[in-house]
């Protein structure tokens, strides 16, 4: 299916969940926090959040900063 | 002296020195000024994660452990795109203390106040302890402060700008008001400025630029641990009037031959 993933276009297996989604691009779920359509996914709903066709995804981690 | 500490949002330190993770040339020298300024909070910043590049989630284990993190919410332009990086952040530190930034103009890093306001306003309703970057102005630091804000931090000029504490009455103004903590954040260029911030009675500044670009960074860092915690004493120890005329420090008596 088609998502929006940090703002770019892809194609993601259908019917991953947000953890199966960081598992999928090799990404460490500890490290990361995750936004669907503008709303927070926890991380105890990584396993029951499921991701529909059209989401708009974010991703994001802690970088440098003052 | 006895132990001399500073609260917000319920924890307590007792380094008077914020620190910023932005601008190192690598991780080791970062890594190494952090350890040096003995800060205990050190701000960092919520980006989307580079999906190209493997560990590009990394920064945290350049950190020195113990220390505390405090997310911003640096670059926002709007109340919404701060309030969203503030829930980004609690939830990848799992506490609920953000620096708050809306950023009004690119060239100057100045606040919308208009719009940190209202993001201010949200947060504190969601139950985050909230400390805004704002404007030497007190009005809007009262503001802040009404909202239900933290604490205030208050620039002492533009970010990254060096140019140091330029309003001084502005912010003793803010400081002789202000019942919440009041930090001065951004524009220290050396050590003499962060010294002034502490003496004109600041609870503790905040700093990245002034020591990430330093020539040496490590020893720049130790130099504004030093000059935090001088002037604080210095505050304590209550500075002696400004007076026009001089007063001898020798007696003007008993000279030899008089």
């Amino acid at each position: 299916m088609q998502v929006k993933l940090n703002g770019e276009i892809r194609q993601i297996p259908d019917g991953l969940t947000v953890g199966g989604l960081l598992g999928h691009l090799g990404v460490k779920a500890e490290r990361v926090a995750v936004e669907v359509n503008e709303t927070v996914v926890t991380k105890d709903r990584y396993a029951s959040y499921h991701i529909g066709p059209g989401d708009s995804v974010e991703i994001v981690a802690f970088v440098g900063g003052g | 002296m006895a132990q001399d500490t500073w609260s917000v949002g319920g924890r307590t330190f007792s380094s008077r020195l914020l620190v910023g993770t932005g601008k190192y040339q690598d991780f080791p020298t970062m890594k190494r000024a952090l350890a040096g300024s003995g800060a205990e909070l050190v701000t960092v910043a919520v980006r989307r994660l580079d999906l190209s590049k493997k560990g590009a989630e990394s920064l945290l284990q350049w950190i020195p452990e113990g220390m505390t993190l405090l997310p911003n919410t640096a670059a926002c332009f709007t109340a919404d795109e701060a309030v969203r990086t503030a829930r980004l952040g609690r939830e990848l530190e799992m506490g609920n203390v953000v620096k708050l930034a809306v950023i009004g103009d690119r060239r100057i890093l100045f606040p919308d106040v208009e719009e940190l306001l209202k993001a201010a306003r949200a947060l504190v309703k969601e139950g985050f302890t909230v400390l805004p970057y704002t404007t030497d102005e007190p009005v809007t630091a009262q503001k802040l402060e009404d909202a239900g804000c933290g604490a205030v931090m208050a620039l002492g000029a533009s970010i990254g700008s060096g140019l140091g504490i330029r309003n001084a009455y502005n912010l003793r103004i803010i400081m002789e008001t202000a019942k919440v903590p009041v930090l001065v954040d951004a524009g220290v260029g050396t050590a003499s400025d962060a010294s002034l911030a502490m003496e004109l009675g600041a609870v503790a500044v905040l700093m990245n630029t002034a020591i990430a670009e330093a020539k040496d960074p490590v020893l720049m860092a130790e130099a504004m641990r030093d000059a935090v915690a001088a002037g604080r004493k210095a505050f304590l120890a209550g500075r002696i009037p400004m007076k026009l005329h001089a007063a001898a420090s020798s007696p003007m008596t008993g000279l030899v031959g008089s």
